[in-house]
């Protein structure tokens, strides 16, 4: 009863902060709506039994890439009101490829009959007595190490393209060298002159 | 209804993936809103896997997840720099105006 009530909960604030993620006038509302729902949907983790990766949407989701598309959205100076134009436009064939879709989804959802045996048939069955993260750090460590690797491979190219992409080398700047700092050599800089009394260079 | 089983959470991430579906048509001038539909897609994704993997009880549903989250990631970090990299050249982000490469 709770865990229904949970769920439904947890099920209508991540489909209403959807919606409103989409429809929101102002961009930084939209973000906001973004954490929102996947807060909710770490929710919806929890209530699976899926801790792990409940807590790796908060940290991964709300911590950095909400946090980047918020400063992206303010730190451009964009006119929002300009991009609304056209809404009205593609609404209706957006709704009716919308609702076709949710429809046909639905549809599959509420008629799937998954076969008795396919719980036995499992790759690596969900372990009693230990908790998820132990449970899911025995596969991944193990089975799925090679697959881990190229995720954090993944993630490593992204890091660096992205850097390679935004960073900028400016023109103008007085910034301190330390490598020409080392490099100067005193015969390049100082000249040593006799200088005769009571003249001068 | 009081009984939450598996069809419940299919449910809710087929109307999320609609949903994100549905964003993309509407807001098609906001590349950064296109990208929040993009995210919700795959969070709809995710919510399948791990309902699969509950109800199957199968773990390997989970692992997947976390591949389908880190490339969630990387593809919004080098998205929003590909995005500040073309608001730097040429000061907007409408998506009309991206035809430049047709040749």
């Amino acid at each position: 009863m709770i865990q229904a009530l949970a769920f439904y909960m947890f099920a209508f604030m991540t489909i209403a902060s959807a919606i409103l993620v989409i429809s929101s006038r102002n961009p930084v509302h939209s973000v906001l709506f973004l954490i929102l729902a996947f807060f909710n949907a770490a929710g919806l983790f929890v209530l699976l039994g899926a801790e792990f990766l409940a807590m790796i949407l908060v940290v991964v989701y709300v911590g950095a890439v909400a946090v980047l598309f918020m400063f992206v959205v303010m730190m451009l100076d964009i006119n929002f009101v300009e991009m609304r134009q056209g809404f009205l436009q593609y609404l209706p064939i957006g709704g009716l490829v919308g609702l076709i879709l949710a429809s046909e989804l639905l549809t599959l959802a509420g008629s799937w009959i998954i076969s008795p045996d396919a719980s036995r048939v499992g790759a690596a069955p969900i372990p009693d007595g230990v908790t998820n993260t132990h449970a899911l750090g025995q596969v991944l460590y193990t089975d799925y190490l090679y697959l881990f690797e190229a995720a954090g491979m993944i993630l490593l190219v992204a890091m660096i393209g992205a850097i390679v992409l935004t960073h900028r080398r400016r023109t103008g700047v007085r910034k301190q060298v330390i490598a020409d700092q080392l490099a100067r050599h005193p015969a390049d800089t100082i000249e040593l002159r006799k200088v005769d009394s009571g003249r001068g260079i | 209804m009081f009984e939450i089983g598996l069809s419940h959470y299919l449910s809710v991430a087929g109307i999320l993936f609609a949903i994100g579906i549905f964003g993309i048509f509407i807001n098609r001038k906001n590349v950064i809103v296109i990208m929040m539909s993009i995210e919700l897609m795959l969070l709809a994704v995710n919510i399948n896997l791990v309902a699969f993997s509950t109800h199957l009880n199968d773990l390997v549903g989970q692992v997947f997840a976390i591949f389908v989250l880190t490339v969630a990631a990387a593809e919004a970090a080098v998205g929003l720099a590909i995005l500040v990299v073309y608001f730097r050249n040429r000061g907007s982000i409408a998506v009309e105006d991206i035809n430049m490469m047709k040749g």
